[in-house]
C-alpha cells in the first residue's frame, strides 16, 4: 500500500583516484517529506547528490525514481526525470536577467515578453517572487539563491536537492528557505537538504540520513532524535559538540587593541561601513564579534588587521596575524606549495629571510614541523595547497597565523566549511594561544561559535560596535544583531 | 620520471614537432625537405661563424626580451610591447652613441646601454601609469604603443637622427668608441654578456630572494598576496613591468651598439614578439630562456640560410615556431587539467 520513494539511491559506490568517496551509500526520499543529509566534510554528501543529479556516474549502485530504475547520462536526464538541484556555488550568469537565467536552465525559448510572463508566473506559483528583468549580478545573495531554486524547479521538478543552502543566509532568510522546503513537500514533492547544522536538521526535516566516509551510519525519522544522536553519528564522538565554557579573561591584562572613534569605508571606498567604533581587546582575551552579514564587521576586523585603511584612533600591538575568511583566494595561493604559503604569510619577518635572501630549505623545514604540530594531513611541505581538503587548508592557515607569535590575532569565520572535529581543533588552538597572552578578535557568522569561543561578545550592527553585557541571553544578542531596539528577552 | 626531466621533455618534443611541420610543409610545397633542413642546419650551426655571428647574435635580443617578458608575467602583468620598447631603446642608444664619440669607450658603451634601458623603461611607464591611474589593460596599451614606436623610429631616421646626406632613411654610423666589444672575427658582441648576466641575476632573484617570491605571489595570488602577505601588489606589478621595459630597451641598445651600429626602421625582425615565444618555451625560467633563445636564434638564422641557399621561403620556420609554442601551451594545459582532476579527487 505504501508508494515507493520518489527518489531512492541504493548501494552507490564511487571512487576518485585513490579516494573511495562513496562505498555503498544510499538514501530514500518519500513524497511529502523533507530529508536531511548530514555528514562531515568529505563524508560524501555532495558526491551522492551529484550522482542523483546525473553529474557523476557511479561505479556501482542503483538509482530509482518512483520505483523505476534509471540511469542519468547528464543533469539534463535527471531534470527530465523530475529532479532539480540547487548547488552550493551559484550557477547563474551575472550579466543575464532573471528570466534569461531561467530560460537557460530550463531550455526555454528566449522571446522576451512571453518569457517574462512565464517566469513571473512560475515564481509566483512557487511563492518565490522575483523581478524577471533584474540582472542576476545585481541581486543580493538571498535573491540569487531564490533564482537558483526557481531554476531548479522550472521544469516541473518533484525532487529538490539543496546543497548546503543556508550557509550564505541570515537567520530570517534561513527560516524562509526552510518554510519553502516544507511547502514544496506539502504539495507532494520531496526535498533533500544537505547541511552541517544540526538544529536545521532537527527543526525542519522529517527524516535524516547521516553519511560518514562514504557510508550510511544512520537513517531514521527525525522525531525523537537529539542533536547528540546526530552529532555522534557524524563524528563517532558525541563529546565533539561540548566545548569547555571559556574561562573569564583577566581584567587587568595589558591592552593590545584600542579603537576610539574609528571609521572604516567599504572595500570599494564608497560608503562608510563602520562609524565611531570603540573597542578594547586585552592580552589573553578572546573578543567575539557577532553580526549579521554586511553590517560592517568585516571592515572592522580588516581595519584592525591593517588590511583596510581607517580614520580615528587605532592602536594595535604588533605583530598582527590575520585569518581571512576566504581561504582559497585570500588566505592561500592554491597553486603554491605549503612551504610557499607559509613563506607568504610570514613575509620578511620570517627567520629564513636574511637581508634580501630567502632560505627555502629553512622555510621548508619549519613548514614540515608545523604540519606535524598542527596535524595537517598533507603529503609533505612540497604538496600544493590545492591538494589539501578544506579542513587541512584551514589548519595550515591557523598554524601559520600563530607561527608569527603575534600579539594580536584577527580571525574572520575561522572554521567556515569545517567539520566538527576540525572546528574543535581550531578552537583549541585559539584558546591555547589566548592562554599564552594572545589577544584575539574573532567573528563568526555562526552565533553559537561566537558564544562558545569568546570571553566577551560585541555586536556590530549598522556599522556601530555595541558591547554585550556578560550573561546576556541569545535572544538579547540576536535582537542587537538585527538592530531591534529594546528587543530584550 | 623526475619533474626536471619532464620539464625538458615537453620543449624537446615540441621542437621535434616543429621540425616535422617544417619538413611536411616543405614536402607538400614541392621542395626538397632534406635539402631545406640541411641548409637550415648549416645556417645555424654549420660553422663557428654561423653559430657566433648568426645564431647567437639573434639570441641576444631574444633572451633579453624574453627575460623581461617573464619578469613582468611573474608579477601578473603582460608586456606585449617589447617591440616598441626595443625601438625606443634603439633610438635613445643611437642618439647617445652619436654624441659620445669623445668619451672613453667603457663610459660611452655604458651610456649607450643606460640610454636604452631608460628609454625602454619610460616607454612602458606610459601603460604602467595608465593601468594604475585608470585601470587600462596593459595588454592593449603596450601592444598599441608598438605601432607608435615603429612610426617614431621612421620619423627619427627621416628627421632628427637621419644621416647627414639626408638620402637614406637611417642614422649615421656610431663612432667606434661607442660600439660594443665583439669576439674577434665574429659579430658576437658584448650584449651576450648582458643577456647572460641578466639571466643569472633573475635566476638568483627568483630562487633565492624574498623579492622574487613576492613578485611570484603578486602574480599567482594577488588577493592572498595583499591580504595575507601584506604586499603592495600594484607596486610590485608596476616595478616588474618597468624592469621588463628596461630589458627590452637594453635589447634595442645592444642591437644598435653591437650589430647594426646605426638606427634603421626595420631594425627588429619581430624580436619583441618572438621573445614572448622564447619565454613561454622556457616557462619563464631564466637559464632556460638562454637555451630557448639560442634555439629560436638558430631557427631564425637557419630560416635566412634556407631562403638564401635553397630558395625556400623562410615563413616555413615561422610556422614551425608557432607549432612549438602551441605544443608547449597544449602540454601545459593538459598537465594543469590533470593536476586539477587529481586535486578534485583528493578533496
Amino acid at each position: 500500500m505504501t508508494a515507493p520513494p520518489l527518489l531512492s539511491l541504493e548501494g552507490i559506490a564511487k571512487r576518485f583516484g585513490r579516494v573511495q568517496a562513496l562505498a555503498g551509500a544510499g538514501l530514500a526520499v518519500r513524497a511529502g517529506t523533507v530529508h536531511a543529509l548530514l555528514g562531515e566534510n568529505g563524508a560524501g554528501k555532495s558526491t551522492l547528490m551529484h550522482v542523483a543529479y546525473g553529474m557523476i556516474r557511479p561505479d556501482a549502485g542503483t538509482i530509482r525514481v518512483a520505483g523505476a530504475p534509471v540511469t542519468f547520462a547528464n543533469p539534463r536526464g535527471a531534470r527530465a526525470a523530475g529532479i532539480g538541484m540547487v548547488h552550493q556555488h551559484f550557477t547563474s550568469v551575472p550579466a543575464f536577467t532573471v528570466a534569461e537565467n531561467v530560460a537557460l536552465a530550463a531550455g526555454w525559448a528566449v522571446r522576451p515578453a512571453a518569457l517574462r510572463a512565464r517566469v513571473r508566473a512560475l515564481a509566483e506559483r512557487l511563492g518565490l517572487p522575483l523581478d524577471p528583468d533584474a540582472r542576476a549580478g545585481d541581486l543580493p545573495v538571498a535573491l540569487l539563491q531564490r533564482l537558483e531554486i526557481v531554476k531548479a524547479l522550472a521544469s516541473e521538478a518533484r525532487v529538490l536537492l539543496l546543497d548546503e543552502p543556508t550557509g550564505v543566509l541570515t537567520p530570517p532568510e534561513v527560516d524562509d528557505l526552510l518554510a519553502l522546503a516544507r511547502r514544496f513537500a506539502g504539495q507532494g514533492g520531496a526535498v533533500v537538504l544537505i547541511t552541517h547544522k544540526l538544529d536545521e536538521a532537527l527543526r525542519a526535516t522529517d527524516e535524516v540520513t547521516v553519511l560518514r566516509r562514504g557510508q550510511v551510519v544512520l537513517a531514521r525519522p527525525v522525531a525523537g532524535a537529539s542533536a547528540r544522536d546526530l552529532a555522534s553519528a557524524m563524528v563517532g564522538d558525541a563529546t565533539a559538540l561540548d566545548e569547555p565554557p571559556p574561562a573569564p579573561a583577566p581584567g587587568d591584562a595589558p591592552v593590545r587593541v584600542r579603537l576610539a572613534g574609528l571609521s572604516v569605508r567599504r572595500e570599494d571606498g564608497t560608503a562608510p561601513a563602520v562609524q565611531g567604533a570603540e573597542l578594547v581587546v586585552r592580552a589573553g582575551e578572546i573578543v567575539g564579534v557577532a553580526a549579521v552579514e554586511g553590517n560592517g564587521q568585516r571592515e572592522l576586523l580588516r581595519a584592525v588587521a591593517g588590511v583596510l585603511p581607517a580614520e580615528g584612533t587605532l592602536e594595535v600591538a604588533a605583530p598582527v596575524s590575520f585569518i581571512a575568511e576566504d581561504r582559497t583566494t585570500e588566505g592561500l595561493v592554491p597553486a603554491f606549495t605549503l612551504t610557499e604559503n607559509v613563506a607568504l604569510g610570514l613575509g620578511r619577518a620570517a627567520p629564513w629571510v636574511r637581508g634580501p635572501s630567502l632560505d627555502w630549505a629553512a622555510a621548508r623545514r619549519r613548514t614540515a614541523a608545523l604540519i606535524a604540530d598542527y596535524d595537517v594531513r598533507a603529503p609533505g611541505p612540497d604538496a600544493r595547497a590545492s591538494a589539501l581538503s578544506g579542513g587541512n587548508q584551514q589548519k595550515l592557515v591557523v598554524a601559520r597565523a600563530l607561527e608569527r607569535r603575534p600579539a594580536v590575532l584577527v580571525a574572520e569565520n575561522p572554521t567556515r566549511g569545517l567539520d566538527l572535529a576540525a572546528t574543535r581543533a581550531v578552537h583549541d588552538r585559539l584558546r591555547e594561544a589566548a592562554g599564552r597572552g594572545l589577544a584575539v578578535l574573532v567573528h563568526s557568522s555562526d552565533l553559537d561559535e561566537v558564544l562558545a569561543l569568546a570571553h566577551r561578545v560585541v555586536v556590530v550592527s549598522r556599522g556601530r560596535v555595541v558591547p554585550v553585557p556578560v550573561g546576556a541571553s541569545r535572544q538579547w544578542i540576536g535582537g542587537l544583531m538585527l538592530g531591534v531596539e529594546g528587543a530584550l528577552a | 620520471m623526475s619533474a626536471r626531466l619532464r620539464a625538458l621533455l615537453v620543449p624537446a618534443l615540441a621542437l621535434v614537432a616543429g621540425l616535422l611541420v617544417i619538413a611536411l610543409y616543405l614536402t607538400a610545397s614541392g621542395f626538397d625537405a632534406a635539402q631545406g633542413l640541411a641548409a637550415m642546419w648549416r645556417g645555424a650551426f654549420g660553422s663557428w661563424y654561423a653559430v657566433s655571428s648568426a645564431t647567437l647574435v639573434r639570441a641576444i635580443p631574444l633572451a633579453l626580451i624574453a627575460l623581461g617578458f617573464s619578469l613582468a608575467l611573474r608579477a601578473g602583468t603582460l608586456n606585449i610591447g617589447a617591440e616598441g620598447q626595443f625601438y625606443l631603446g634603439a633610438i635613445a642608444a643611437t642618439w647617445v652613441g652619436l654624441h659620445a664619440g669623445t668619451l672613453p669607450r667603457a663610459l660611452a658603451v655604458a651610456l649607450v646601454v643606460a640610454a636604452g634601458a631608460g628609454a625602454g623603461l619610460l616607454w612602458v611607464a606610459v601603460p604602467a601609469w595608465l593601468k594604475r591611474r585608470f585601470g587600462v589593460l596593459e595588454v592593449i596599451s603596450t601592444l598599441l604603443l608598438n605601432f607608435v614606436a615603429e612610426s617614431l623610429t621612421s620619423l627619427m631616421v627621416q628627421g632628427p637622427l637621419q644621416e647627414p646626406t639626408h638620402v637614406y632613411p637611417q642614422s649615421d654610423m656610431l663612432p667606434v668608441s661607442a660600439r660594443f666589444w665583439a669576439v674577434p672575427g665574429t659579430r658576437l658582441h658584448a650584449g651576450a654578456v648582458l643577456a647572460v648576466a641578466a639571466a643569472i641575476g633573475l635566476a638568483w632573484l627568483y630562487r633565492r630572494t624574498a623579492l622574487g617570491f613576492e613578485l611570484l605571489a603578486a602574480g599567482a595570488g594577488p588577493r592572498a598576496a595583499r591580504v595575507t602577505g601584506g604586499l603592495d601588489v600594484p607596486r610590485l606589478a608596476m616595478g616588474a613591468l618597468l624592469a621588463s621595459g628596461a630589458l627590452a630597451g637594453i635589447a634595442g641598445a645592444a642591437e644598435v651598439g653591437g650589430v647594426s651600429f646605426a638606427l634603421y626602421p626595420n631594425l627588429s625582425p619581430g624580436y619583441g614578439f618572438t621573445g614572448i615565444a622564447v619565454a613561454l618555451l622556457a616557462r619563464g625560467e631564466p637559464l632556460g630562456i638562454l637555451a630557448s633563445a639560442v634555439l629560436f636564434g638558430a631557427l631564425e638564422a637557419g630560416a635566412g640560410a634556407m631562403q638564401r641557399d635553397a630558395g625556400i621561403p623562410s615563413v616555413a620556420v615561422y610556422v614551425a615556431e608557432a607549432v612549438i609554442i602551441v605544443a608547449v601551451l597544449l602540454a601545459d594545459t593538459l598537465a594543469a587539467r590533470r593536476r586539477a582532476a587529481l586535486a578534485e579527487a583528493g578533496a
